[in-house]
């Protein structure tokens, strides 16, 4: 399974190498250590706010995973610096990746 | 390795018009071999071209319409630093001796699908640059206490010193309160803030110490290169108030060039948002973190127009292919003190600084008299 797929499942996975067990991101096909396949680790996964500003009645946020994930997802809610989150929804819309945190 | 010079270059206007790529191509290309008419088109053995546009074979047909037929034929694609990649290319084949002359030529749509980049996926729907750019501002004025109406300085002393600039996008100047009044696009990020995407060219002839010696008696030296990548999304940025590859880029730079960074008289540096413009100068050691403002508002204060003189791209536009090669026209202009009233004092040493989707890649040239 891809990490593509499953997003567009509404799937969140960690991509990490088999092999050497490196977290990859942005999520790939082989490890960028060791060149080996990367396998989809499934589950509810904590995230902590690094930063955040605002649009309209949106937040968006950078959230960091396992000290390596990075990403940019939408928050209804008014944030903190380093408040855990966790992925309420996700996936693809448009050909765009999409997260929303609570 | 033998030196590289800078020996003539042609710009056209910025503006919002729309026109085939081509054209703009053909527009700076033009210009510069009207304002040069005694170089010989056949010595030409390389066309570089530098742009975002999805358009092929642009440098056969830009040579075609602009009668050279070069050895060496082709585009370069980096986003915003495009330009200053596509210069360091040029310089490149002139050093290794592939080339002795070498047209680098770049152009850009105000439509230019470059602008956002769709592979950063990380961004989930957050892909427009005014998103970075708000994380940056955010993490920056938090970290170091700067206001809004502090970073509006910015945009305020780069228009004023485009009003200056004949080719530039930016005929108007405004105050602070205009730019805190201009459009909220997020809480951390105001219209004016802004450069703005438009249509423009810039061409620039580079070639060897032999050929700079026939055709110019005011030769300007490309003294050192820097380039540092470290990744091409937004969100691997470690630090989002300071620009690591900026800061490694302009290490390399001044290290060949074998100056410091206090010996730099004037520069042009990649203002793609009002808060890019303290953070590059902090990156790259003008002043110790968090003080870029300070020297901003001194600059702005005594009307030196150091920094950006051209009105960097907030006040001159980004057309991104473009940019850089005419930000490398502007230390050029100013070195050879043909700036006219964007003079500065006397200046011997300059500096570029391109870069790309939120300092993920930095491009630094030294250019020397």
């Amino acid at each position: 399974m891809s990490f593509e797929l499953e997003l567009s499942n509404g799937q969140f996975c960690i991509p990490e190498c088999l092999v050497c067990k490196k977290i990859v991101w942005p999520p790939a096909e082989f490890c960028d250590n060791c060149n080996e396949k990367i396998s989809l680790k499934k589950g509810e996964f904590e995230g902590k706010i690094i930063e955040f500003s605002k649009q309209n009645e949106n937040y968006f946020c950078i959230v960091e995973f396992f000290s390596s994930i990075r990403i940019i997802a939408k928050m209804t809610s008014n944030p903190k610096k380093d408040q855990i989150v966790k992925i309420s929804k996700c996936g693809i819309s448009n050909g765009s990746y999409f997260f929303h945190i609570i | 390795m033998s030196k590289v010079g800078i020996i003539a270059h042609g710009t056209s206007q910025f503006t919002k018009e729309d026109h085939k790529i081509e054209s703009i191509l053909h527009k700076s290309t033009n210009d510069l071999f009207q304002k040069n008419s005694s170089i010989a088109k056949k010595e030409i053995d390389a066309v570089l071209i530098s742009t975002n546009n999805n358009s092929k074979y642009l440098s056969p047909i830009l040579s075609e319409m602009s009668g050279i037929q070069p050895k060496i034929a082709h585009s370069i694609e980096s986003l915003c630093n495009s330009g200053t990649n596509s210069i360091v290319s040029a310089f490149s084949y002139i050093s290794s001796g592939l080339a002795d002359m070498v047209l680098v030529s770049g152009a850009e749509r105000y439509d230019s699908p470059g602008q956002i980049l769709e592979w950063d996926n990380s961004r989930g729907e957050f892909k427009h640059p005014i998103f970075w750019a708000s994380i940056f501002s955010k993490s920056y004025k938090q970290e170091y206490g700067i206001l809004d109406e502090e970073l509006a300085i910015v945009s305020v002393k780069n228009h004023k010193q485009a009003k200056e600039n004949p080719n530039a996008l930016s005929k108007k100047t405004y105050t602070v309160e205009d730019v805190m009044n201009s459009k909220k696009l997020t809480d951390d990020l105001r219209l004016l803030n802004c450069s703005r995407p438009c249509t423009g060219s810039a061409s620039i002839l580079l070639a060897s110490e032999e050929m700079v010696k026939k055709y110019t008696d005011m030769p300007i030296w490309i003294t050192g290169i820097g380039q540092k990548t470290t990744s091409a999304g937004f969100t691997k940025n470690i630090s989002l108030s300071s620009m690591e590859s900026t800061k490694l880029a302009g290490q390399s730079a001044l290290k060949m060039a074998n100056r410091n960074i206090s010996e730099i008289d004037v520069a042009e540096v990649h203002d793609a948002f009002s808060v890019c413009e303290p953070m590059i100068l902090e990156s790259l050691g003008f002043t110790k973190p968090g003080e870029g403002m300070k020297m901003i508002k001194k600059l702005h204060e005594t009307n030196n127009f150091m920094i950006n003189p051209r009105g960097g791209l907030i006040g001159t536009g980004h057309p991104l292919g473009a940019t850089g090669i005419s930000q490398t026209i502007e230390i050029v202009q100013q070195l050879q003190k043909s700036a006219e009233n964007r003079q500065t004092d006397n200046p011997k040493i300059g500096l570029i600084h391109n870069m790309s989707a939120a300092a993920t890649s930095s491009t630094v040239l030294v250019v020397e008299k």
